[in-house]
This record gives C-alpha cells, structure tokens and sequence, in this order.
C-alpha cells in the first residue's frame, strides 16, 4: 500500500513536468497552428536560466583572509561570492542557496523575450507552411539553440541543488501510512499544478485569454471581428516558451541540467500531446498526468515481474493505441487535425 | 539502357565512375601537405559515405516521393546491425548472408511498424513512427539484452559457434569477408606524394550502393514512383482516381525500412560492434538531415546530404584553434584573434551548429537543398555566359 | 434503364437531417442534374454517391451493386468518376502525368506493384493520354505543372481525368462554381460535347440555373434533404412547388 502511494506521487511529480510542456507545446499548436519542435529546447534554456542564476550569485572576488593560513604560513586568498560581500552572511548566503527558485523571476521575462524573438523572427513565416516543414525548420532551431547552450555551458550535467532546507526527503504520516518522499519532487507537483491553474485562469477570466481562446476555435472569424490576434498570438507564444522555461527551471534540481534535456524530453512532450488531443488544453494536462502515474506504477517491480521492460514503453504504447483508436486523442477538438 | 532512358543512363554512369574513383578523389591533397587533413580517402569515412548514402537514398523513397516524414528509421538501421551480427555469430563469416538476413528482417520489422503507423497521416504519422523507435531503443536496452548485449554491445566472441566456416585456427577474432577477400585489407597506392588507398570494403559497400542507387533510380522513373509522388501532391485526388494509397504508402515504407536495413547490416559488416544508440530518434533525425541537406525528393540529393555531413562530422570538426590561427596568421593580431574566434564557433566542436543553421536555411530558402542550390548556381552562371555571347535563343 | 438507384437514404449529423428519405434514379445515357437552395443537402447526397459518407440507412445502388461501405477507390474502379467543386488535381505533377494516372488505375487496378517498368516506355499510356489531352485542347501544355494552369484549364484537366478512365457515370460537384461568365459557358460547351461524343451517363449538382438547364435532360429538385420533384426542365421551370423553394430561400 506505501508502495503504491508512493508511485501515485513519483506520477504526479514526473505527470507534471510533462504537463507543464505538453501545455505549452499546445497554446502554441492550438493558437498559432504550428508544431514546434524547438520546444523541448526552451525547457533546456529554461533549466540554464537557473544554472546562469546560481553562477550569477556566485561570482566571486578574491580577498586575503588574515585569520587563515595556508600551507607555507602565507595569508590565505579565498574566494567570497560579490553577494555575501555585498549583503552579509544571512542574506547573501539566502541567494545563493536559493538560487534556483529565485531563477523563476529571471525565467519570466527571458523566456518570454526568447519566445516573442522565435515567433516574430522564425515561427511568423511558417503559418501557412505544411506542418513537415514546420517540424524541419523547429528541429534545425532546436539543434542551433543547444548548440549555443553547449558552447557556454559545456557537454556535462550541472548539478543545481534546491534550496538546502528542502533537499532530504519529508516523512509523511496520514490514513496509516508512512512515507517518506524527496521534498523537492512533492513542491515540483504543487509548482506545476499552480502554473497550469494560473494558465487557465488566465485564458478563463481576462478580455485576453477570451480572445485567445476564441481565436483558438476559430481564427479567421476573430480576425474578421477587427481585433488584433497576431499581436496576441505573439504574445501567447512568449506565455508559452515562459511555461516551458518555468517547468525548467525548477526541474534541476531533479535532473541536473546539459545541453540535450530538450530533445530527450521532446519526444515524451509530443506523445502526451496527442494522447490528450491536439488543440486540447486540458487534454495536455490530463494526459501528463495519467501518462506519468501510468509510468510511475509501470516502473513497480511486481509490475516488471509480469511484464519485463514495460516500465520503458509504456508511454509509447499508450500513445500507439490512442491514436489508432481515438484519432482526436483523448479530450481533442472535432476537426482538429484528425487525419 | 537497362531500362533507363539515355540521360538517366549517362546519370547513372557518371555517378558509378564517380563512386568507384572515389579513392582518388577524396584524396586530392599531397599526404604531407598542410591541407592533408581535409583528405577524406581513409576506408572508415569512405564506408560511411556508401553506407550513409545508401540509407538516405532509401529513406528518400518514402519522404521524397510520398511526403511521409518518418522519425522511426535508425530503428530499422539497427535491426539491421543486430541480424547481420547474429549472422555472423551463428553461420558464417561472409557478408552476403549477414546483409541478406539484415535487409529481409528490416523489411519484416517495417511492414508491422509500417502497417500501423500507415493509419495515420501527417504529423500523427512522424509522431507514430517517433514512439515506435523510442520503443525499439529502449527494448534494445532492457528487454532484448539476451539478444542485443545492452549497454556493452553485441560484438563476436571466440566461441561463436559459426556453422558454415572451419573452426578457428588463431586466438583473434575472425574478420567478415565476401568468400576469403577480408573486409579489412586495403592496398595503398604510391603516387608521387600522394597516397590513395582502396579498400575491400568500401568496394564492397560501393558496389551495394550503386545497385541501391539503380534500383531508386528505376523506381523513380517507375509508374509505381509515379503514384508516390501522386500521394505527396494529392491523396484526396488520387483515392477518388481509383487508387488505393495505402498499400502503396506501405510499399514505400518497407522498401525504405529495407534500405536502412541494408545500410545497417553493412555497417555491421564493416565493425561488427553494435549498441543501441544506433537506434536513437536522434539517429532518424540524422537521415532527415541528410535527405534535406542535400535535396529531398531530388536523385543525387540524399547521396551528396549524407556525404557531406559525414564528411563535416570527421573532418570540421578536427579543426581546432591552432589549425586555424595557422591558416589566418597573415591577418593583423587583433584581427586575427578576431576571425579565428567566430570560425572556431562553427567548426570544431561547433560542426553542429553550423548544421543546424544550414538546416535551417535550407527548409527556410532552398527547399531542393544542395541539388537546388548547385542548379540556381548553374543556371545564373549559363545566363551571364549567355548575356555575354549575346545569344538569341531564349532560356529553358 | 437506369444505372444508379438511391433508395430511402436517410443522413444526420447530430440533430439536423441532412438526407431525409432520398430516392433518387439515374437513368443510362443522360444528364441528370440535382439541384436545390442551399443547405438542401445536395453535396452530403453526392459525398454519400462516392463513398465519403455513408448513409445511416438506405440504399445506393450501382450498376446492380451497392456502394455502401465501400471506400472511394472502390466506388471509383466500380465506374463512378467524380469532379470537385474546386477542381482537385496532382499540383506537382505534369499536365501528361495527372491525365496517366488515371488511366494506369484503369489499366492496373487499385494497387500493382510496378516499380521495375519505366513510364516512358508506357507507350499505350502515353497514346491514350495524348489523345484525352488533345480532346480537350490542351496538347500543347502537356508538360507543364499543373498547379500553373489556369482555372479553366485545371477544370478542363480534371475534366480530362475523369474521362480518360471512361466512367459509367460521371459525378459534377458545382462544376462551374465561382467562375466568370465565359469560364462557365466554355465549361457548358466543354460538358456538352462530352455528353454529345462520349454519353457519357452525368449526375451534376448545380446551383446555375443557366448552367441546369443548359445541360440536363432530368432535374431533381432537393429542398430541406428530401427530393421535392423529378421531371424534364420544361415542366421543371413552371412547377409550384419549385418557385416555392427557391423564392423561399430567395426571402432568406
């Protein structure tokens, strides 16, 4: 039974990574038409902007320290980071310890900023392209932009620790159970379920996400209506690529971060999209989770006992079966690219 | 000629004198000279031309003519790789049973993945053919161990059983051949300061590409290849012509999946050492460069993508910093210091990046790749010619 | 004689009634036009003919056979060839390729495995679409690309597709929709001779009366998914009930 609660848990923490980018990989196929496979790259940036953090709070200068020594009786050169000099011991160590929650607030704007550049620059073109093509013109992009991230930040993982109050594991105790469970992956869960709800309060309650969802159902209609929706689409881009970003940044210190994450996490982010439907927000994020349960109880060893290796293919033979079955996916639009 | 028409026949012909003499020309630097490192005539790289090139030919059949973007094919390269060993484990040293076995097994495995993922169109079908090969890759790690080795690789032992050939006379490993000629040996040929060197298997390979070639050639021409490209321009019209594009799509499929397998076991006869990674998405995605870089659906297109990017991945990206300060060292220091910084980006370590982008100009701009691109070249160099000879006859 | 039968066709699409118990009877060797105001149901009927819908009850018989359940191909090797509203051709493709096409499907069926001949040793191929071609006057452009034909010429080039595999029937979906006078009444001539040398068998759905009766030598009148009247074009003009339907629409 501890068992398998605990998978329920590994499921909604790894369900929402994939939510969160199969969400975005949807605004931008469900507003602009275009699939995108650069997007697994902007989860990758989104993971570097915590890395830039972590080596922006720690750029350090030198100072001699008169109370240590070194080896040969000279006064020891250590390196102190600017921002303990600057702020102290107590809030300049906060930053550094902090600095991968903190990158949320650098992410927002850059993600938003690589997003508007994209879509203003690349993706603006390929509207009226055949989605082959779209798919050619992302993948080149994708492999331009880790590339980039290669070249600045090397080929290996960087490992990018939470928060040290956050990084054992938390003892629960409730309905007769014990767990206990790696804290950082339960605050990934409650992140990703907080992003994906402002995301939809977004698109439900302001004049903004009305048309939006609107041009969404019918694009031609609210172009006729006057209103302006390739400003916003652009915008909607910018809001996804932040999405991505956000599901990066916060997933490092689960996964320490190098240059190919994105592709990895491609694959797995379009067979979620398709599960739940193309065009369906909802569908995104219903899929990312049964998906990532289904995977969680699918790496159970009584499960591997009965069916060897299926923990490795689960997700693609649920996403082979949907899509033979229910052409639209799970929660898909009619009319949706059905064929 | 052979079924062609005389300028596929002369076609045919230039790239067949182009293939066999490839030894002289990928070698066109002195061995001792400064440029000798931009030599390619070394057996390993020139197998991989053949071998690489022979895949995208095929992988061309099914995304060239009917528009179908796989993402699936490094699976059926590897299915390939794993039968052409096993082969040569269990019955023989020669080649022609491994690439026999490699290319049927790879047929097999693509009409089942083929007939499924022939259901859908478009980008469901990339995404079909995506989950497929991720599913491949990871069986091939876990599952399929007994059968694939896992992580270390499926390699030959000593103690293979080998049915067909006499039993080892030596401690070392046996090396595949065709009928006693060793796939390994080469015979280097002194000429002046040149050195050029044939090997048995790149002529092995060469000879299987040509074929691979004339038989795409004879399917392009083909009414068969002409309902493909009928598919890739209108399905709808073409189902209410009478015509039924699944069986047809599927055939492309499993001729395409047959050439990756072909590619595949050649590899597998050139290095008998197969691990998974073969098999990655990454990997297909590979092939759809080759195919796009140098011209999709064009004849010669895939050939030159696949030659060039092997060529790029063994050639730029040996040249480092030092190499190219000695090439820009007639610039003045700053400068210098300058140019040799925004090349080093994109070659090197930076060969990728610089493929990305070409990539990317090509899907943007050059939708027939290199081929496109030389015929644009060609036909503004025959008019400026034209303009200067005052020639009244009108362009085609 | 006749060579198509619908009997009690009956279509929805959730709650509306797009076909509501459709006879209809084609007889061999004439224009049969089927007209209506729009929203009558005239194209789910034809999609229904070719196979791309199927009809949640009733019957379309073919030539003795049903064509229910069977998928376009099929319907379209049983004789029946059909001619969109926006004509749909092989874009990529030559002028002399699009018209081969279809004959190879006549010649070879559904599907035949022929990647080892060569097309341009397809001599009768090759014949009969030069001879289509030359029908339609459009020998000279036979290597062109077909997606830079103009309009009339691609509707004359699908025109030339479909006659080319000498159907039994010959299905027009708004032939001359959104075109200049003078495309249409080339179109008209162009159908007329078809119907003149070939008798060829036409079922046209039109929305033209110029076109309607210029052509058919029998009108069936659909007005809210079901069949109001069949008669000739004269008694056709005059009828009541056909004022009453198009007035109607006319009102709206």
């Amino acid at each position: 039974m501890d068992a398998l609660f605990l998978q329920i848990l590994n499921g909604l923490e790894k369900g929402g990574a994939y939510a969160l980018i199969a969400m975005g990989l949807t605004l931008i196929f469900g507003t602009l038409g275009v699939v995108n496979f650069a997007h697994g790259a902007l989860f990758m940036i989104g993971a570097f902007v915590a890395v830039t953090m972590q080596r922006i709070f720690n750029i350090s200068l030198e100072i001699v320290d008169a109370t240590q020594k070194d080896f040969l009786g000279n006064p020891l050169k250590v390196k102190v980071p600017y921002v303990i000099e600057w702020f102290g011991e107590g809030f300049g160590g906060f930053l550094i310890d902090w600095s991968v929650p903190l990158a949320i607030l650098l992410a927002i704007p850059v993600m938003m900023l690589v997003g508007f550049v994209m879509e203003r620059g690349l993706i603006k073109h390929f509207y009226k392209r055949p989605h082959a093509d779209q798919i050619l013109v992302t993948f080149g992009l994708a492999i331009v932009l880790q590339e980039i991230v290669k070249y600045f930040f090397g080929a290996n993982p960087i490992p990018t620790p939470a928060p040290s109050d956050y990084r054992g594991t938390i003892d629960m105790a409730f309905f007769g159970l014990n767990l206990s469970y790696p804290i950082w992956r339960l605050i990934y869960f409650f992140f990703s379920a907080a992003v994906i709800a402002a995301v939809f309060a977004f698109l439900q309650f302001t004049t903004f996400g009305m048309v939006v969802r609107a041009g969404m159902a019918d694009r031609e209609t609210v172009g006729l209506l006057g209103i302006d929706i390739d400003r916003r689409f652009t915008l909607m881009f910018g809001i996804a690529a932040a999405v991505a970003g956000l599901a990066g940044v916060m997933y490092t210190p689960i996964l320490s971060p190098n240059y190919h994450m994105g592709m990895d996490f491609l694959v797995l982010s379009f067979v979620v999209v398709v599960v739940g439907g193309m065009g369906s927000l909802s569908g995104a994020v219903a899929a990312g989770f049964l998906l990532g349960i289904l995977q969680a109880f699918a790496s159970m060893n009584e499960v591997k006992d009965i069916i060897p290796g299926i923990d490795q293919i689960i997700i693609y033979l649920v996403a082979i079966v949907i899509l033979l079955t229910r052409p639209r996916g799970l929660l898909g639009r009619k009319g949706v690219m059905e064929d | 000629m052979l079924g062609l028409s005389q300028k596929d026949t002369r076609f045919l012909f230039i790239v067949i004198a182009l293939t066999l003499l490839t030894p002289f020309l990928l070698n066109p630097f002195p061995t001792d000279s400064a440029l000798a490192q931009f030599n390619a005539g070394y057996p390993a790289l020139m197998q991989r031309f053949a071998i690489y090139g022979l895949m995208a030919i095929g992988f061309n059949i099914l995304f060239g003519l009917t528009g179908y973007l796989s993402f699936g094919h490094a699976a059926f390269l590897g299915v390939g790789s794993y039968a052409a060993v096993w082969m040569f484990k269990l019955l023989s040293m020669n080649v022609l049973p491994a690439i026999i076995m490699a290319t049927l097994l790879a047929g097999l495995f693509a009409l089942v993945i083929g007939f499924i993922s022939l259901r859908r169109s478009g980008i469901y079908f990339s995404i079909l053919t995506l989950a497929f090969a991720e599913m491949s890759y990871r069986l091939a790690y876990s599952v399929f161990t007994p059968v694939t080795n896992g992580e270390s690789g499926l390699q030959l032992g000593l103690k293979d059983p080998r049915i067909l050939d006499a039993p080892l006379t030596s401690a070392s490993l046996p090396v595949p051949g065709l009928f006693g000629l060793k796939m390994n040996s080469s015979w280097t040929l002194d000429l002046g300061p040149w050195d050029f060197t044939f090997n048995v298997g790149y002529y092995f390979c060469a000879v299987v590409a040509i074929l691979g070639f004339y038989l795409s050639l004879r399917i392009f021409r083909s009414p068969f290849g002409l309902m493909l490209r009928a598919i890739k321009s209108n399905q709808n019209r073409l189902n209410y012509t009478g015509l039924n594009s699944r069986p047809y799509t599927l055939a492309a499929f499993v001729i395409s999946g047959m050439y990756a397998g072909l590619a595949g076991g050649l590899l597998a006869a050139m290095d008998p050492l197969v691990g998974a990674e073969r098999m990655q998405w990454t990997a297909s995605g590979e092939v759809v460069l080759m195919t796009i870089v140098g011209g999709v659906g064009t004849l010669m297109g895939p050939v030159l993508g696949a030659g060039f990017i092997k060529y790029a991945e063994n050639i730029f990206s040996k040249i480092n910093e030092s190499i190219l300060h000695s090439w820009f060292s007639w610039l003045p220091d700053g400068l210098e210091d300058a140019v040799v910084w925004i090349f080093a980006r994109f070659v090197g370590e930076g060969w990728h990046l610089t493929l990305g982008l070409m990539f990317m100009v090509i899907v943007i701009a050059l939708p027939g790749g290199l081929v496109e691109g030389g015929q644009r070249i060609a036909r503004f160099l025959r008019r400026k010619s034209d303009d200067s000879a005052a020639t009244t006859t009108p362009a085609e | 004689m006749s060579i198509l039968e619908v009997k009690g066709v009956n279509k929805r699409f959730g709650g509306l009634q797009a076909l509501g118990n459709v006879n209809l009877s084609v007889k061999e060797d004439t224009c049969h036009a089927i007209i209506g105001p729009n929203g009558a149901g005239k194209s789910t009927l034809l999609n229904c003919l070719v196979g791309k819908l199927i009809p949640d009850s009733g019957s379309v018989v073919f030539d003795g056979q049903s064509v229910l359940g069977r998928k376009p191909h099929e319907i379209n090797q049983m004789g029946i060839s059909r001619v969109f509203q926006t004509p749909e051709i092989f874009g990529d493709l030559t002028v002399i390729e699009n018209v081969m096409i279809p004959c190879f499907a006549k010649r070879d069926g559904s599907f035949r495995m022929h990647a080892y001949e060569a097309v341009h040793q397809e001599k009768g191929i090759i014949e009969q679409a030069e001879a289509i071609l030359a029908d339609v006057n459009m020998l000279d452009k036979r290597h062109m690309h077909a997606a830079s034909l103009s309009r009339g010429d691609k509707r004359r080039l699908e025109m030339a597709m479909c006659l080319v595999q000498e159907p039994r029937l010959l299905l027009l979906d708004e032939p001359t929709a959104g075109m200049a006078r003078a495309d249409t009444n080339n179109t008209i001539e162009l159908l007329k001779e078809i119907r003149k040398k070939r008798r060829i068998t036409m079922a046209i759905i039109e929305h033209d009366m110029h076109v309607v009766f210029s052509l058919a030598e029998r009108i069936t009148v659909l007005a809210q998914g079901t069949p109001l009247v069949e008669d000739t074009p004269e008694n056709i003009k005059g009828h009541p009930k056909v004022r009453e339907a198009y007035l109607g629409e006319a009102q709206v």
